[in-house]
């Protein structure tokens, strides 16, 4: 598989994996789709490598029916605050997986249609899933109260 | 401030109404759920009526959302099947096995013949129990209620089989890291025998109660359409898009736990409305008691646990006479076993479409990350879609053939 975008590509488990330069993410991904039949996203999630940099992994698993296999594409994000771009133009499916991300990580989705939380209430604080997120202790006050 | 029932109501008004003007026809929003009993579950659906005809649809979920996620980084590896459980309720087996499959992945175990098949066997009894729910409640929302008794009837032997292989109905957590949890009891064969020569009977019962009914027949044939194209750009997996005519599905095309040594067909339709995914879901089951009726009759001896140290548990009585036993089973109690550093996904066929647990390790004896594309919350995401358009008494019929779990959704 060519294309500009591909920093590295990697084989483990019988799975292959694709580093890509987040800047170009959209460009690769319409690759993916229309030139390699990748026509299913399957899901978007994220990992947080928390003290490490860069500290996020935004994490893309591809399927294709045509040719039965399944694809992984990693983007490294740096910082408190990572952005990237939405693949929702690509695949309309991204549009929830993005979102949870977004409210479990606080990954921003550039150009994503409806970028609000999914999973937790709309008017939370912080992003459950990070590795610096406390497990127990967090109280909740209702906006009402 | 004091927060009382009749403030609450009156800031979230249930139904709101615009005015009509000569260019656009009154609308209406009317609030569906979260406690409706038809939603399957914790859904809210607000919903954008003209006339009787939705024209917009927006699902509101995260009201069981229980941060499992977040939960599988404080347990270790070992322990976390627990929680898979409690993803998804009505199959909880499918949960476990591809948790099992994908941490065996990274451990590179081999699992014994006989636990493979058990695996098989049970994951497809949680198939056929989440088809009974599905069938029992779908038709009773569509208001044929003795289907209802007769699912649930066959359901609890189903869970009386739960009970004698795990001691549990529901949360089994029977498949495990390894292998199985317990040796399969003795005079199961018994049991599930007994219950899988009388199964396809009682498929064509439910067959003769709503294969000819006129009301099932014209609330589902037509009903609920969403092309087959939307589907896959918006991540319906599972018999949806068997009933659209697609015959994709992973026990075949990415053969996991020895699926591949079953003989099974792959029910396909091609009306793609309700009508078709309720076919589907029909013959589903008679093929999943086709392949435990050859799990029962081929059903290899030997052992029911890996060969695998330091992962299982040991022998009690090579605990007393063995000194690396006796440390393996200090190691595995006090701080459970180490998984070797890695990243898999792993899929399997759920009664609802793909479940994918991406696994992650960082070489210590809790996982770093586990995240579960669940089959709910990708079906879930189409639903807009096949509910635009149609008439509001539809529309229950048409989210019932979807067949989600909102606890599988929200995680």
């Amino acid at each position: 598989m060519n294309h500009s975008a591909i920093l590295e590509t990697q084989d483990a488990f019988g799975e292959s994996t694709l580093i890509a330069d987040p800047a170009r993410i959209v460009d690769l991904c319409r690759h993916l789709k229309d030139n390699e039949k990748y026509i299913r996203l399957s899901g978007v999630t994220a990992v947080d490598l928390h003290p490490a940099e860069p500290r996020f992994e935004v994490v893309y698993h591809l399927h294709s029916l045509d040719r039965n296999q399944r694809l992984r594409v990693k983007c490294r994000l740096a910082g408190p605050n990572p952005e990237i771009d939405s693949v929702t133009a690509v695949w309309r499916s991204a549009n929830w997986y993005e979102r949870e991300v977004y409210d479990m990580f606080g990954v921003v989705f550039r150009n994503h249609p409806n970028l609000v939380r999914i999973l937790m209430p709309v008017d939370w604080e912080g992003h459950p899933l990070r590795k610096d997120y406390p497990v127990h202790g967090y109280k909740y006050s209702y906006p009402s109260e | 401030m004091k927060h009382s029932f009749e403030d609450h109501t009156a800031t979230i008004p249930a139904v709101q109404e615009t005015p009509a003007t000569p260019s656009a026809p009154r609308r209406m929003t009317l609030n569906m759920g979260p406690q409706h009993p038809s939603t399957h579950g914790v859904l809210r659906i607000v919903l954008e009526l003209e006339g009787e005809t939705i024209v917009k649809a927006e699902p509101d979920i995260g009201f069981l959302h229980t941060g499992i996620e977040k939960e599988f980084e404080q347990k270790n590896w070992q322990q976390a099947v627990t929680l898979t459980d409690r993803v998804d309720y009505l199959s909880n087996l499918s949960n476990n096995l591809v948790y099992a499959l994908a941490v065996e992945k990274l451990l590179q175990i081999e699992i014994p013949p006989r636990a493979q098949w058990t695996r098989v066997m049970m994951a497809e009894f949680s198939r056929l129990n989440s088809h009974l729910v599905w069938l029992g409640t779908h038709a009773l929302d569509i208001g044929a209620m003795t289907m209802f008794f007769y699912c649930f009837r066959e359901r609890e032997d189903i869970l009386r089989i739960f009970e004698m292989f795990s001691g549990q109905r529901m949360m089994t957590s029977y498949i495990r890291i390894g292998g199985l949890a317990l040796e399969p009891p003795r005079g199961w064969q018994q049991a599930v025998g007994k219950f899988i020569r009388a199964f396809p009977s009682k498929v064509d019962e439910y067959e003769e109660l709503l294969n000819a009914n006129p009301i099932w027949l014209r609330r589902t044939q037509g009903v609920g359409f969403i092309s087959l194209e939307d589907m896959l750009d918006l991540g319906i997996t599972g018999p949806m898009l068997r009933g659209a005519g697609l015959s994709w599905d992973i026990r075949k095309s990415e053969p996991y736990s020895s699926y591949d040594k079953f003989d099974f067909k792959v029910p396909v339709e091609t009306s793609n409305d309700v009508w078709s995914r309720y076919r589907v879901r029909l013959q589903e089951m008679r093929e999943s008691a086709k392949i435990i009726t050859q799990a029962l009759e081929g059903m290899p001896d030997g052992a029911w646990q890996a060969d695998a140290p330091h992962v299982i548990l040991p022998d009690r009585e090579k605990m007393k006479t063995q000194m690396e036993s006796l440390i393996y089973h200090f190691k595995i109690v006090t701080e459970g076993f180490r998984v070797p550093a890695g990243e898999v996904y792993q899929c399997v066929e759920s009664p609802r479409g793909e479940i994918g647990y991406y696994v992650v390790s960082d070489g210590t004896s809790k996982p770093y990350r586990v995240h579960m594309r669940t089959p709910s919350f990708g079906n879930l995401q189409g639903l807009p879609k096949m509910l635009e358009g149609i008439l509001i008494a539809d529309s229950i019929a048409a989210l019932g053939s979807m067949d989600f779990v909102l606890g599988d959704t929200d995680r």
